[in-house]
C-alpha cells in the first residue's frame, strides 16, 4: 500500500511528461488540419484559431476532390504497401531466422552483407533498376513497384528482426526438436508467434516509407491508373503551391489514410505483445 | 552435444538455404546488382559521350579538388553535427517515453503511444510544408505563441538563418523519428518478464534504480540497434533537408549534407547537368563511411552485448 | 493440374491483351513536362484542341514536379521509358540530352521556319546548327504592384533606381504596406527576381553577357556588383524574417494585399490575376540614372523536343509541326498569359497585364538571363553560385564585392573563354 501513495507523485509526473510531449507532436498535425478547413484571409489573420462560422471553408476540400482519381490512387498504394509489407515480413522473417538460429560458414558475413542495403540509398540504383524493369515490361504495373519495396524494406526487417529472434529461448525450440518437429514447423509455429511484437514493430517501419515514397512512383508508374496516392497529392501540391486552402486540404486528406493504417497495425502490435508476454 | 555431432556426419541442412533463399534472391537482383552498378561508375569518367575507366581519378578530384572537397567537408561537418544532435536529443527522450509508457499501471497509455507516433507515419512532404509554416515570421504561429508566453523577442527565422538552420533542421528530424526508437525499446521493455520485475520488487529495487539496474541492462540490445539505425539514417537522410531548405540546402550551404550534396552531384540541380561519375564517388564514400560504422557494431558491439532470453 | 490451369489462365489475359490492343488504332503520344501547374489547361484547351484537328492521335500530358524533372526524365531517357514528346529546359539542360543522343534534331521541320534566330538559341548546338525543340515561350522579368497601394499612398511607377529607393520608403514610412514582398529562403527569388531582373540595366543587357563568355568582362567588375550593392539595399525594405521567406511566402504576402511591390517576372500572371482581390499594374527594371537606355530580361524559358527513340516520329512530328503555329501560339499565350510566344507571326494577348510586360519590348533591348548561356557548365556551378550569393548579400554574410569576386574566382577555376 505504502507504495501505491510514493508513486502518486510519480504517476502524475509521468502524464505530465507524456502529456506535454503528446502536445508537441501533435500540434503541427492540428495546426494543417484546423487550417484547412478555414477561408484564405482566415489562415494568414488567424492561424491558431478554430474555425468559426465566419471563417469556416471547405473550398480547400472542393479543390482537392475535383482533381485526380483520388479513390484508385489510394487503392494503388493500397494494394503496393500491402503485398510488399507481407513479402517483407515473410522472407524477412525466415532469412532472420536462419541467420540467428544456425551457426554456419559465412553466416557474419551473410549478415553484412543482408545489411547493406541499409547503407545506401536505392534511389541510386535507379537507372539499373528501371532498365530491369523495361527489359521485363513491368513498367507502370504496380508489380514494379511491389518488387523494389520488398528488396527495399528487407535490409532492415532481417537487421532488427535477427536481433529480436536471438531472445527466443533456446529450450522451446530444442524441446520441439526432440518432439520430432521439422526445422519448418519451428519456425513458423514456435518462433513466429513469439515474434509478433517486433514483427509488428518492423511492419510499422517499413509500411511508411512504402507508403509515402515519391521517386519509384514518378519512375516507375508514373500512368494514371497506377499512380500511388502520394504521388497524386504530391503533383497536386506543385499545381496549387500557392493555394493555401488545397494545399492544407490535400496535407489533411494524406495524413488520414496512413494514420488509419498505423492504428490497424498498432492495435496488431497490442495483441501480439499481450499475447507474446504471456509465453 | 559436441561429442554427438562429431561423431555423426552433420546432415546438409538444406533448410538454412531455403529459408535464406528468397531474401536474398530479391534483395540481390533488385538492391545490389543495381547498386554496385552504380557505385562502379566512380571508376569511370564521361569523355566524349564513352564511359572511360579512370582508376581513383574521381575520388582524387573529390579530395584533391578544393571544388568539390571544401564541399564534401562541409556536408560531413553538418553531417556529424545532425547525427550528434539526433543522438543526443531523439534517443535518450525515446528512451525515457518509452519506459514511461511501458509502466503496467499507467492509464491512457495507447493514446500516448500512439500520438507520440504520429509524426513518423508522416510523409516528408508534410513534414517540411508543416514545419515550414509553423516556423514562417509571416503566418506567425511560432510567434504568436512566444508572444502567449511574452516571449516574442526570442523569435528569429530559424530555418533562414546560417546560424540556426542546421540545428533547426535537426530537431524537426528528431521530432519526426522519436517513434523510432519509443516503439523499439517499447517493444523491448514489454519483453521483460513480469517474474524478473517482481523479483526485483521484493528486493525493494523499484522506480529509478529499478531502471536503471534492472531494465536498462536487458534492453542495451535495442539501444544498440537504435543508435545503430539512427547512425545509418542519418547519414544517408535527404528528404527532409530536400523538402524543408532544398536542394542548395540553404542558407550558404549551412544544412548541406551528404545526402544532398549527392543528390545535386548525381541527378544535378537547375542548370547543373548530374554527374553520374562524381556521384557515384560521393556515394562510395558515403557508403565507406556507414559501413565502417556499421562494422563496428556488428563485430564489436553486437558480439559483446549479453543477451538475456527468457 | 494446376499447371493446366496457370498456362490457361496465362494465355486468357494475352489474349485480353491483344484484344484490347486491337482496339486501340489510336497512337497515343505522352508529353513529359515539369509545368504541372498547367496540367487542367493543357487537358482542357490544348490538346482537345490538336485532337480536334488531329483524328487518330491521342495526346497525354504526363507532368512531373519541377524540382524532379530533370532527374526522372534522365532516368527514364536512359532506360527507354521516356514519353515521345519532351519539354525541354533552355540551354544546357537541354544540349545534354541532344549531345547523348535522346532528342531528335528538328531542323527539318517546316514550323521552325516561324522562329528567329534568337528565339532559337537556347535550343541549339553551340555552332547554332542544329536546333532541337521548338520553342514554346519566354518570360519577362519585372515589378508587379499593388496599384491600390500606389493610390493610396500617392506613388507613380518609379522610372529610375532614386525613384524606386524612394517609393519604398514612403511605404514603409507609412506602416501599412510591406514594401517589397521577397524572401531570401528558397535563393532563387533573391537571384532571379533579384540579380538578373535588375542587372541588365547595369551591365548592358547582351553586351556584358557576351563579354562574360568571351571572358573581356568579370563579375567581380563594377556592372556586375552594383546589381548586388542594389539589393543589399533592398533589405530593409522586404517583410520582417525574410531570411525564413519562401516563394510561395511572397506570392502570397503580396496577392493578399500585404505588400506593395513584387520583384518577379510574367509568369505570375496567371497565378495571381486568380488570387488578388486588387487590380496590378507593372513597371520594368528602373534605370540606373533618368534616360539611360533599358534592358529587359526576355528569357526562353520552355521549349518541346521529340524523344530520339519514340515509336511515333511521324505524329510527334505533326504535333511539334502544331506547336510551331500560330494556331498554338495564340492559344497557349492566351491560356497562360505571362508566358510569351516565341514565334515571328502576329499574335494577338488578350490579357492587361500581359500586354503592359509586352509592350516594354518596344523600347527595351531584349538580354537572356546572364548565368544561363555556357558559363553553367562546370563545376562549381555558376547558377546555384549566384542564388547562394544573392541570398548572403541581401542576408548581410558577403559584402557585394566578395560576392562578385567568389563567382569570378569559381568562373575562373574551369572557364577557359575562347580567345
Amino acid at each position: 500500500m505504502s507504495r501505491a501513495t510514493s508513486s502518486l507523485p510519480r504517476t502524475v509526473a509521468a502524464h505530465a511528461v507524456l502529456i506535454a510531449y503528446t502536445v508537441i507532436a501533435l500540434f503541427p498535425v492540428l495546426v494543417i488540419v484546423i487550417n484547412s478547413f478555414k477561408s484564405r484571409g482566415a489562415i494568414f489573420r488567424t492561424p491558431l484559431a478554430l474555425p468559426g462560422p465566419q471563417t469556416f471553408d471547405l473550398i480547400g476540400y472542393a479543390t482537392v476532390l475535383s482533381q485526380g482519381n483520388f479513390p484508385l490512387y489510394f487503392w494503388n498504394s493500397l494494394v503496393v504497401t500491402v503485398v510488399s509489407l507481407f513479402l517483407v515480413l515473410l522472407f524477412g522473417a525466415m532469412a532472420a531466422f536462419a541467420l540467428s538460429e544456425y551457426r554456419f560458414r559465412g553466416n557474419t558475413l551473410m549478415g553484412l552483407y543482408l545489411a547493406l542495403g541499409i547503407m545506401i540509398p536505392i534511389r541510386l540504383g535507379t537507372v539499373a533498376i528501371l532498365q530491369l524493369m523495361v527489359a521485363s515490361g513491368l513498367v507502370n504495373t504496380l508489380t514494379a513497384l511491389i518488387l523494389v519495396y520488398t528488396a527495399q524494406g528487407l535490409p532492415l526487417a532481417i537487421f532488427i528482426l535477427s536481433e529480436f529472434m536471438k531472445l527466443v529461448s533456446a529450450d522451446l525450440k530444442d524441446a520441439g526438436r526432440i518432439d520430432g518437429l521439422s526445422e519448418y514447423t519451428i519456425f513458423f509455429r514456435l518462433v513466429l508467434p513469439l515474434v509478433r511484437p517486433s514483427m509488428a514493430t518492423v511492419a510499422v517501419f517499413t509500411m511508411i516509407p512504402i507508403w509515402n515514397d515519391l521517386w519509384f512512383p514518378l519512375i516507375l508508374a508514373p500512368a494514371e491508373n497506377t499512380k500511388t496516392v502520394t504521388l497524386g497529392a504530391q503533383l497536386f501540391l506543385g499545381q496549387f503551391v500557392t493555394n493555401w486552402n488545397a494545399v492544407l486540404a490535400a496535407l489533411s486528406l494524406a495524413i488520414l489514410p496512413v494514420l488509419i493504417l498505423y492504428l490497424i497495425f498498432s492495435r496488431q502490435l497490442i495483441r501480439g505483445i499481450t499475447s507474446g508476454a504471456v509465453k | 552435444m559436441a561429442t554427438e555431432a562429431t561423431m555423426k556426419k552433420p546432415p546438409r541442412r538444406w533448410h538454412i538455404g531455403v529459408f535464406l533463399l528468397p531474401a536474398f534472391l530479391i534483395y540481390t537482383a533488385i538492391m545490389i546488382l543495381p547498386l554496385a552498378g552504380t557505385l562502379q561508375f566512380s571508376l569511370f569518367r564521361n569523355i566524349d559521350q564513352h564511359q572511360t575507366f579512370v582508376g581513383l581519378e574521381n575520388f582524387r578530384t573529390l579530395f584533391g579538388d578544393p571544388r568539390w572537397a571544401d564541399g564534401f567537408w562541409n556536408a560531413l561537418y553538418n553531417n556529424v553535427i545532425f547525427f550528434i544532435i539526433n543522438m543526443l536529443v531523439q534517443n535518450p527522450v525515446g528512451i525515457l517515453l518509452a519506459a514511461l509508457l511501458s509502466s503496467s499501471k499507467l492509464r491512457f497509455s495507447a493514446f500516448y503511444r500512439t500520438a507520440i507516433f504520429v509524426p513518423t507515419i508522416l510523409s516528408f512532404v508534410i513534414v517540411g510544408f508543416a514545419w515550414k509554416l509553423i516556423l514562417s515570421p509571416l503566418w506567425g504561429v511560432a510567434p504568436d505563441l512566444l508572444n502567449m508566453i511574452g516571449l516574442k523577442s526570442l523569435f528569429s527565422p530559424w530555418l533562414g538563418m546560417e546560424k540556426s538552420a542546421l540545428v533547426t533542421i535537426s530537431l524537426i528530424s528528431v521530432w519526426q523519428f522519436i517513434g523510432i526508437p519509443m516503439m523499439l525499446i517499447y517493444a523491448a521493455l514489454l519483453t521483460i518478464p513480469d517474474e524478473v520485475i517482481e523479483a526485483a520488487e521484493c528486493d525493494g529495487i523499484t522506480g529509478m534504480s529499478q531502471f536503471w539496474k534492472i531494465k536498462l541492462p536487458l534492453i542495451l540490445p535495442s539501444i544498440g540497434i537504435i543508435s545503430i539505425l539512427t547512425f545509418v539514417g542519418n547519414f544517408n537522410a535527404f528528404d527532409l533537408i530536400y523538402t524543408a531548405q532544398g536542394a542548395l540546402a540553404g542558407p550558404n550551404y549551412s544544412t548541406d549534407i551528404l545526402g544532398t550534396f549527392l543528390y545535386r552531384a548525381f541527378f544535378g540541380f537547375q542548370l547543373q547537368i548530374g554527374d553520374p561519375n562524381m556521384g557515384a564517388a560521393i556515394a562510395t564514400m558515403m557508403f565507406l563511411i556507414i559501413l565502417v560504422g556499421v562494422g563496428i557494431y556488428l563485430f564489436f558491439v553486437q558480439t559483446r552485448l549479453r543477451r538475456y532470453q527468457f | 493440374m494446376t499447371t493446366k490451369l496457370l498456362t490457361a489462365l496465362l494465355l486468357g489475359a494475352s489474349v485480353l491483351g491483344y484484344a484490347g490492343a486491337a482496339y486501340a488504332d489510336d497512337v497515343t503520344l505522352t508529353i513529359e513536362s515539369w509545368r504541372n501547374d498547367d496540367t487542367q489547361i493543357w487537358q482542357e484547351q490544348i490538346i482537345p484542341a490538336f485532337e480536334k484537328a488531329n483524328p487518330g492521335i491521342k495526346v497525354t500530358f504526363a507532368a512531373a514536379a519541377p524540382t524532379e524533372y530533370n532527374a526522372a526524365l534522365n532516368a527514364k531517357l536512359a532506360a527507354g521509358s521516356a514519353g515521345d514528346l519532351i519539354t525541354c529546359r533552355p540551354f544546357d539542360a537541354s544540349l545534354d540530352l541532344y549531345d547523348k543522343g535522346y532528342l531528335s534534331p528538328l531542323n527539318d521541320l517546316k514550323g521552325m521556319a516561324n522562329f528567329s534566330e534568337v528565339a532559337k538559341v537556347a535550343w541549339q548546338t553551340d555552332d547554332g546548327k542544329t536546333t532541337f525543340c521548338v520553342p514554346m515561350a519566354s518570360v519577362i522579368h519585372g515589378f508587379i504592384y499593388n496599384t491600390e497601394a500606389f493610390d493610396q499612398l500617392g506613388i507613380k511607377p518609379p522610372k529610375t533606381h532614386d525613384e524606386f529607393m524612394a517609393a519604398l520608403k514612403k511605404i514603409k514610412d507609412d506602416g501599412t504596406f510591406i514594401p517589397l514582398a521577397m524572401g531570401t529562403k528558397d535563393q532563387w527569388e533573391a537571384a532571379t527576381m533579384g540579380w538578373e531582373n535588375i542587372g541588365p540595366n547595369y551591365w548592358h543587357g547582351e553586351e556584358g553577357r557576351k563579354a562574360l563568355i568571351a571572358g573581356t568582362a568579370k563579375l567581380s567588375d563594377p556592372e556586375f556588383v552594383e546589381p548586388f550593392k542594389i539589393l543589399a539595399g533592398w533589405a530593409p525594405y522586404m517583410g520582417d524574417g525574410f531570411q525564413a521567406q519562401s516563394y510561395p511566402d511572397s506570392q502570397n504576402l503580396f496577392t493578399l494585399g500585404r505588400a506593395a511591390i513584387y520583384p518577379s517576372g510574367s509568369w505570375e500572371i496567371s497565378v495571381f490575376n486568380k488570387q488578388a482581390q486588387f487590380k496590378m499594374g507593372a513597371f520594368p527594371p528602373p534605370l540606373p540614372n533618368e534616360g539611360d537606355k533599358c534592358y529587359l530580361s526576355d528569357q526562353p524559358d520552355h521549349a518541346i523536343g521529340m524523344n530520339a527513340k519514340t515509336k511515333h516520329p511521324e505524329e510527334a512530328k505533326k504535333f511539334l509541326e502544331w506547336v510551331a503555329s500560330q494556331q498554338f501560339a495564340e492559344l497557349y499565350g492566351n491560356a497562360l498569359p505571362g508566358f510569351f510566344p516565341l514565334t515571328n507571326e502576329k499574335v494577338e494577348l488578350k490579357d492587361p497585364l500581359a500586354k503592359e510586360f509586352l509592350s516594354w519590348r518596344q523600347n527595351c533591348e531584349p538580354t537572356l538571363r546572364a548565368t544561363y548561356q555556357i558559363l553553367s557548365r562546370g563545376t562549381p556551378n555558376l547558377e546555384n553560385e549566384v542564388w547562394v550569393e544573392s541570398a548572403n548579400v541581401i542576408n548581410g554574410i558577403d559584402t557585394p564585392e566578395a560576392a562578385g569576386k567568389k563567382l569570378q574566382d569559381g568562373l575562373d577555376s574551369w572557364y577557359k573563354p575562347a580567345k
